[in-house]
């Protein structure tokens, strides 16, 4: 053995050990901290052949499994059938939803493969606080769902949770529903990106919470899931689970609903932006050849971190926090457990910080009514008094 | 914390039939989609004796076949006891 597998995967693989693709930016919902500011459908998303176009790519680099999104991806009428295209293609499908399509009969189809798993989006253990974030109604949509796949006999299926300043005294309650469902939790960290940015600074977890997930996520080893989010948590001491590094470009990367590949879920910005699956040559060439992943694939350079004693623990901590609370790409973690991102954020000037490349959110039409009396009893006509 | 449980060289094994095995210049990526778990083959010798182990009469002929010294064994034992605890490797029933 020569290398670490961690200092391996810093020089990147061949495929990625798994990836995220957004589906569609379409969603029922609007979500206050939407990664992707999802809402509305891009008229340039990928068609049905070119989504099994890249199905049979990533067949063919051995990609075990996807990690589909949105956007609600199950909106898009063609899901189920590329669900079934992918598993047929040896490559399984992990999919997250708000659950508004799992309805019995589909949560019964989802039991059936072992391809095949579900992750229902939770960000409160109470309907106020999750409706607070994700929307009217949508904490009894999520439950429904758990309801209808615990009934079918889904076993395992996923809760994810982003961590937020309302819902962090929530973690016991968000296991207990984990397990009433014969679930597992997983949680996720809240990031700048997207509309999340908006939020961010009111929404993130206060440091003495980071503290305490951090000792809650300890006691409960692999039993909780963090899809290595909090890597930065490390310099606490002790790591998490998981293999606590920047996956970005190196081990995982993203496809967004028009095919522009990024170098991970939470960097949704040109300066992130690979290449686009529908070019000469598709994801694979985007994969291995792009300036950008070869760029993420050589050691970073870490400023004033690599003096820090944490260092080794937590490397610096989330690329796309930094970018998207304005910090130097090569400082501390906007969460720094030692208080160096509080310290660096003090300085940021707020009116620079970076904006997603793209925004799908729903538009909010300022709906008006007239409240104007007509000019003149007999004014029949909808434009009289308009006329000026 | 886990207890050690015996690693039974001389018994057959097989890769799990639910696992997917991808060579990796560091050894491989091993996926198993009924646990849904990742793990990972430290050396491209380790994933040569998992290779074997199909066809193999034995793990311990496996190791042989693979090439390992028998200085070595003990801590391919090791290696094999932890994919046998996560499912990755099971034992092969004779028939």
């Amino acid at each position: 053995m020569t290398l670490p597998l961690v200092e391996q995967f810093q020089y990147g693989l061949d495929a990625p050990i798994c990836l995220t693709w957004e589906l569609t930016y379409a969603c029922n919902l609007s979500c206050v901290h939407c990664l992707s500011s999802s809402g509305r459908r891009d008229p340039r998303e990928l068609s049905t052949a070119e989504c099994k176009a890249v199905i049979d790519e990533l067949e063919r680099m051995q990609v075990f499994y996807v990690n589909i999104g949105g956007g609600e991806p199950t909106v898009r009428p063609d899901f189920w059938e590329l669900v079934d295209y992918a598993t047929a293609h040896h490559v399984g499908v992990k999919f997250s939803t708000n659950g508004v399509k799992i309805t019995p009969s589909v949560a019964q189809r989802l039991a059936q493969s072992d391809y095949v798993d579900v992750q229902i989006s939770l960000d409160g253990a109470t309907a106020d606080v999750n409706d607070a974030v994700r929307g009217t109604g949508s904490y009894a949509t999520a439950l429904r769902a758990m309801e209808n796949l615990a009934a079918a006999g889904f076993k395992g299926f996923k809760i994810s949770v982003v961590v937020t300043r309302h819902n962090a005294g929530q973690l016991d309650d968000f296991k207990a529903i984990a397990d009433r469902y014969g679930a597992q939790l997983r949680l996720t960290r809240l990031r700048p990106s997207g509309r999340g940015a908006d939020v961010w600074d009111e929404l993130h977890p206060t440091a003495a919470q980071q503290r305490q997930l951090y000792d809650w996520l300890v006691a409960h080893g692999e039993n909780v899931l963090t899809g290595d989010s909090f890597f930065h948590l490390a310099a606490y001491g002790e790591s998490l689970p998981g293999l606590n590094l920047c996956g970005a470009g190196r081990v995982v990367c993203l496809i967004d609903p028009v095919g522009d590949v990024y170098a991970c879920p939470f960097a949704i910005h040109d300066n992130f932006l690979a290449g686009n699956v529908r070019s000469l040559g598709g994801f694979t060439t985007v994969w291995r050849e792009s300036e950008l992943f070869a760029d993420l694939r050589h050691p970073q350079t870490s400023g004033a971190c690599t003096s820090c004693s944490a260092f080794d623990s937590c490397r610096g901590g989330c690329m796309a926090a930094k970018f998207f609370t304005g910090l130097p790409l090569d400082g501390p973690d906007p969460e720094c457990v030692k208080g160096h991102g509080a310290q660096a954020l003090s300085t940021v000037d707020g009116g620079v910080t970076p904006r997603p490349s793209g925004d799908h959110s729903h538009r909010r039409v300022a709906l008006s009514i007239g409240r104007r009396p007509p000019d003149r009893a007999c004014d029949e006509s909808p434009l009289a008094g308009l006329a000026r | 914390m886990s207890t050690e449980t015996a690693f039974d060289l001389d018994a057959p094994w097989q890769i799990h039939p639910q696992v997917s095995v991808r060579p990796e210049r560091f050894g491989a990526l091993l996926y198993h989609f009924g646990t849904r778990r990742l793990s990972f083959l430290k050396s491209p010798a380790l994933l040569n004796v998992v290779r074997e182990l199909d066809t193999a009469s034995s793990a311990r002929a496996a190791c042989t076949t693979a090439g390992i010294a028998a200085a070595e064994l003990p801590s391919y034992q090791g290696a094999l006891a932890t994919l046998a605890r996560s499912q990755m490797i099971r034992a092969r029933s004779e028939s």
